[in-house]
């Protein structure tokens, strides 16, 4: 690219020169007045021809500012970018969204999400079907499937996967004339010779069994892995802890760092089992419904042995060839530049095994052209290349030139990109909407609360003195002024603990929180400040003074963010508890701090969110069951505890969806919102933008491997981008003319020096 | 000279194990091992044990400078300040928190911050000088007044200014060269262009300023007059005879930030997406990486170290009269 701008930039120039003789002709030939000019407009006339013949040079051309090579127009290529590079490409250690946006398109678990249903629905992936459990007793009989869940011991999961699957192209699985794998018993000297796995250059695949998926199962229980959800499956999953005490007594010990190649398939585990060629099973202890998520997310994709036997060999960790830095799955792409630091590409896998667009969705679907692919094969992509854009700016600014093809929005962009009607619906500005770009809303399943640790004296506690209290902080906090001026209006405030989309939530009047909103014309509306100072008045705070000191009373908020950007927030939120007469006293510390604290159940007050791992109420509520609180290990940062409330979770955790869970999960709503542990702060809401040229965007909030759904036209790509960018050249003759202007008085004053100096 | 530079050499040791000392107190005061793998593990779902596991296997379940219940020597060497930074003194960087060859990746990383970083240097230099010479040329005029305000505004401005100025100018309003990015073998010189650019303007005001001050002072000596008593023309003066004596300090001062080059710019690094050293040290940071931020830290000190050891050989070499014993 480089040489071909220099080879035209020439072949510019020398035109230029010819044009600038004939113009010296025409001079020459021209009426005495016009050679006249004085010497000044002369040096002006030089850079204005310049730029003009710049100018001129510039129609028509490729745009000179895309970051991508030429031989790339006309592909059809997803151009992204991210933002963060991804920690783990290891499915066993994989565990944050954007790792997920590059492993979820590569590795296939059983199951997945469906593109367009909604609510969230699982289909099968790899798998024939989702699985139904068989509940088993103590005595490995089988129970039948409404059996009451305290005789189920365990429920058994038969997956039967579909034959013909085969992997992507991988030096792990190349072999020899006669049959034996190539690389799997490298030397020191081969191994130390190796930077990239592309040094290996034969590739091989083969077919996707069971054991592949038997094989991940055993590797999340394998402690050197450090897979973040061992200790939940270890609470689940039949014999887990035992076997991963087993294999880290049998496991090599690792030398200089590395783990020898141990094959996990030496080593039964009553937890998975390989039942055939296609088929295995997985045994849960008693009921767990929501394992069947956990289906359809990295941590149960396959692998097979023979990847790690290849990186496990001695030498070959140290010279960065890990299953964390190369992965290799059966899905639609494989990835074949692992750059991190620079660029991510995606490409088509050439062994996948074949998937069609899905022929039915929600209603408004069709009329939205979502399934206007309906039936096609996929992916409609060749590749997606994905660049490093750690600063936003740039990001947005080469996304509205069309070097993006999606983007999110950040607040320095917001007001350009979107504008709130009086109804308070979001819509694009005129210059978006003139670009042809569309934007598209989702409400997130999380939830950004303010918690109250209930094991302090103050705030915490199940006296009614603590509740009313937290209850009057919860009406004073106005949530909805702050999703306006800290996250642009993106986000619809908290009624409960669980967010809209997932089973649990109701929408309108029956939805609202009665203690902090009331319900006015057909919208919650936060009940008035005066009825949350009445609450600290029945608490025993009038004024918000306490008794015992006769001064406002104090709390303390735990901030995690102490930056420039946290100070605005951090004033807003003291702003909020003075219209109590609260003194809120910040101390703000960094994450690792903050982190800590909560851990430890030192602090008071402090605000923290939750993305759902999966679209169950049960994973919202865990988050205040009484056994997960974070002083003792889990995930209830606010250390809630409510006897009822407990009981009511084992019970709706284990139940189908339908009238019964949702009046289970109305009354956990109501003691929640009674008891008032946290102060349902809002649901963040993702605002995405995609060009005109992109197809089949439909938010997914569950699934993460919809890469392939997305289409593409590059045509109209390549001639908006050439209509966008035209190189645009008279600012540099303007320079050159400023220059030379510029050098006229300095001439005549160096002359009068040389020669005042030689007198 | 030899015996110079062997005890500048020697005296380097101590130096760098107090930066490494300091540079570990520093990292552990905000990040403690549990921190690091919880960084390591993420925030989800993550158990005590996951922790313990992850620090044992990454040697950071040891006392980080003294450990008590151990015999003798192993009371120091069975730390985690020792067993990670003795490796260091034989240029070992070993791996990174998250497992990967730091070596490796700074052998792979310092291409494009050098990419960068000479390019600036040398252009910056060539028009500094210029500049610089061309103000003493025309000292006491307006060109001068208007010059020193001019650098002064310049030196004035954030660096942050002139990379999202220039990228909203160049990249944005006339779609010259894209915006950010990089490449490599020659695809990366149009990415190039800009913070370059960039990196020359932000740094004309701090520089020019300075070379007009050392040719100031050059101007004003014996030997200026003298020339000038000989009829020779202002235009020899300076550029024979000011300009070689001015060299000294200003050359000296370049190679004493030669070996620096190589750490790349942070700020340039991160908003222009070069994938340099300095947004490797950055990133490090933000991941809470010890094993790199340590291993760069060293690196700086060891090359500042050689970048002033290089300038005392340069001493000598630009000026005869400067000995070094």
């Amino acid at each position: 690219m480089a040489i071909e701008v220099v080879m035209w930039a020439m072949r510019r120039l020398a035109r230029s020169r010819r044009r600038h003789i004939t113009e010296t002709l025409q001079a020459a030939e021209a009426p005495r007045w016009v050679s006249q000019v004085p010497s000044r407009g002369r040096a002006l006339a030089l850079p204005a021809a310049l730029a003009g013949v710049l100018l001129l040079a510039a129609c028509g051309q490729p745009p000179w500012n895309n970051p991508y090579p030429a031989s790339q127009a006309g592909e059809k290529i997803l151009y992204g970018a991210f933002t963060e590079r991804p920690n783990h490409m290891d499915p066993v250690r994989s565990y944050s969204s954007n790792e997920y946006a590059f492993i979820a398109q590569i590795y296939e678990p059983p199951l997945q999400y469906h593109f367009l249903k909604r609510p969230y629905t699982l289909v099968p992936l790899t798998a024939e079907a989702v699985p139904e459990p068989t509940y088993l007793d103590a005595d490995g009989n089988p129970l039948p499937a409404d059996t009451d869940p305290a005789r189920i011991a365990v429920s058994e999961y038969l997956i039967r996967i579909r034959p013909g699957i085969r992997y992507q192209p991988h030096p792990a699985f190349a072999k020899d004339a006669d049959g034996a794998y190539l690389y799997h018993h490298l030397s020191r000297a081969e191994i130390g010779r190796l930077n990239t796995l592309s040094d290996l250059p034969e590739t091989g695949t083969r077919e996707l069994t069971a054991e592949d998926y038997v094989c991940e199962i055993k590797r999340l229980a394998a402690p050197w892995l450090h897979s973040p959800i061992a200790g939940l499956m270890g609470e689940h999953i039949l014999g887990f802890k035992a076997y991963s005490k087993r294999l880290n007594e049998a496991a090599p010990a690792s030398v200089n760092g590395e783990r020898p190649f141990f094959d996990l398939r030496q080593m039964d585990f009553p937890g998975a089992e390989v039942v055939g060629r296609y088929s295995y099973k997985v045994r849960i202890k008693g009921r767990y419904p929501q394992f069947v998520y956990w289906l359809a997310m990295p941590f149960f994709a396959p692998m097979p042995w023979e990847a790690e036997a290849l990186t496990d060999q001695p030498g070959m960790a140290a010279n960065n060839i890990t299953l964390d830095w190369y992965p290799l799955g059966t899905g639609p792409f494989m990835l074949t530049e692992n750059n991190p630091n620079m660029r991510m590409v995606l490409a088509r896998n050439p062994n996948f095994h074949g998937e069609t667009y899905p022929t039915e969705g929600m209603p408004g679907d069709r009329a939205a052209g979502l399934l206007a692919d309906a039936g096609k094969p996929l992916p409609f992509v060749d590749r997606a290349i994905y660049s490093l854009e750690k600063e936003s700016i740039p990001y947005w600014n080469k996304f509205l030139q069309g070097f993006y093809d999606t983007s999110g929005i950040s607040s320095d962009a917001f007001d350009q990109a979107v504008r709130f009607n009086a109804a308070g619906e979001a819509g694009l500005t005129e210059d978006m909407k003139a670009k042809g770009i569309r934007l598209t809303t989702a409400v997130n399943a999380s939830i950004w609360y303010m918690g109250f640790n209930m094991l302090d004296p103050v705030i915490g506690g199940d006296s009614e003195r603590a509740r009313l209290l937290r209850q009057a902080i919860s009406i004073a906090v106005d949530f909805d002024e702050y999703i306006s001026i800290f996250a642009n209006g993106r986000g619809v405030q908290g009624q409960g603990p669980i967010p809209p989309g997932i089973f649990g939530h109701r929408d309108g009047e029956a939805g609202i929180d009665p203690y902090v909103f009331d319900w006015v014309n057909d919208h919650p509306q936060r009940k008035s400040i005066e009825d949350a100072r009445a609450l600290m008045v029945d608490a025993g705070y009038p004024g918000g003074r306490d008794p015992a000191t006769g001064r406002p009373l104090s709390i303390y908020y735990e901030a995690m963010d102490a930056g420039p950007d946290g100070k605005a927030q951090l004033n807003w939120m003291r702003k909020q508890f003075s219209k109590l007469g609260i003194e809120l006293i910040v101390r703000a510390t960094d994450y690792n701090r903050f982190q800590e604290k909560i851990r430890e159940g030192t602090g008071q007050v402090f605000m923290w969110g939750w993305n759902a791992d999966y679209p169950d109420p049960e994973n919202f509520f865990f988050l205040l069951y009484g056994p997960n609180r974070k002083i003792d290990g889990g995930e209830n940062a606010a250390n809630y505890q409510n006897p009822e409330l407990d009981r009511l979770f084992e019970q709706m955790k284990d139940m189908p969806d339908g009238p019964a869970r949702q009046a289970v999960i109305d009354r956990m709503t109501e003691i929640v919102r009674h008891d008032a542990p946290w102060s349902f702060g809002f649901y963040p809401e993702s605002f995405s933008l995609s060009h005109q040229w992109i197809g089949n965007v439909k938010p997914n909030l569950m699934a993460n491997n919809t890469l392939k759904y997305i289409s593409l036209e590059p045509g109209i790509r390549e001639q908006l981008r050439t209509a966008w960018n035209p190189p645009i050249l008279w600012p540099v003759g303007v320079i050159v003319a400023v220059l030379a202007v510029g050098a006229v008085p300095a001439v005549v004053i160096a002359r009068r020096r040389e020669r005042s100096a030689a007198l | 000279m030899s015996a110079y530079i062997i005890r500048r050499l020697l005296y380097a040791i101590p130096i760098l194990i107090g930066v490494n000392l300091i540079t570990f107190a520093l990292f552990f005061v905000v990040n403690s091992p549990d921190d690091m793998a919880r960084m390591q593990l993420g925030d989800k779902r993550v158990t005590e044990e996951a922790v313990q596991g992850w620090k044992a296997d990454h040697g950071y379940d040891r006392p980080l400078l003294y450990n008590a219940d151990a015999a003798g020597l192993a009371k120091l060497t069975d730390t985690i300040f020792f067993q990670k930074s003795v490796k260091l003194f034989a240029f070992d960087f070993g791996t990174s928190d998250s497992g990967r060859d730091i070596g490796y990746d700074i052998s792979q990383r310092m291409w494009p911050s050098l990419a960068i970083a000479i390019p600036v240097l040398l252009v910056g230099l060539a028009i500094n000088i210029s500049y610089a010479l061309m103000i003493v040329f025309f000292r006491a005029t307006y060109i001068d007044v208007g010059s020193v305000v001019l650098l002064v505004a310049m030196m004035s401005i954030s660096g942050l200014f002139y990379i999202i100025g220039g990228q909203f100018l160049i990249g944005k309003l006339f779609h010259l060269v894209p915006i950010s990015g990089y490449d490599t073998g020659l695809d990366a010189t149009k990415f190039l262009i800009l913070p370059v650019l960039v990196g020359v303007i932000g740094g004309i005001g701090t520089g020019t300023r300075l070379y007009r001050t050392f040719f100031l002072e050059e101007i004003n000596r014996d030997y200026v007059r003298t020339a000038r008593a000989k009829g020779l023309r202002e235009r020899v003066v300076l550029f024979r005879h000011v300009l070689k004596n001015a060299l000294i300090p200003i050359l000296t001062g370049v190679v004493a930030v030669l070996p620096l080059l190589f750490m790349g710019a942070l700020i340039t690094e991160s908003f222009f997406g070069i994938p340099g050293l300095g947004s490797y040290t950055i990133d490090a940071i933000n991941r809470q990486d010890f094993a790199i931020v340590r291993a760069m830290v060293f690196l700086g000190s060891v090359l500042y170290i050689l970048g002033l050891i290089l300038t005392d050989i340069s001493y000598t070499l630009v000026d005869p009269r400067v000995r070094l014993s």
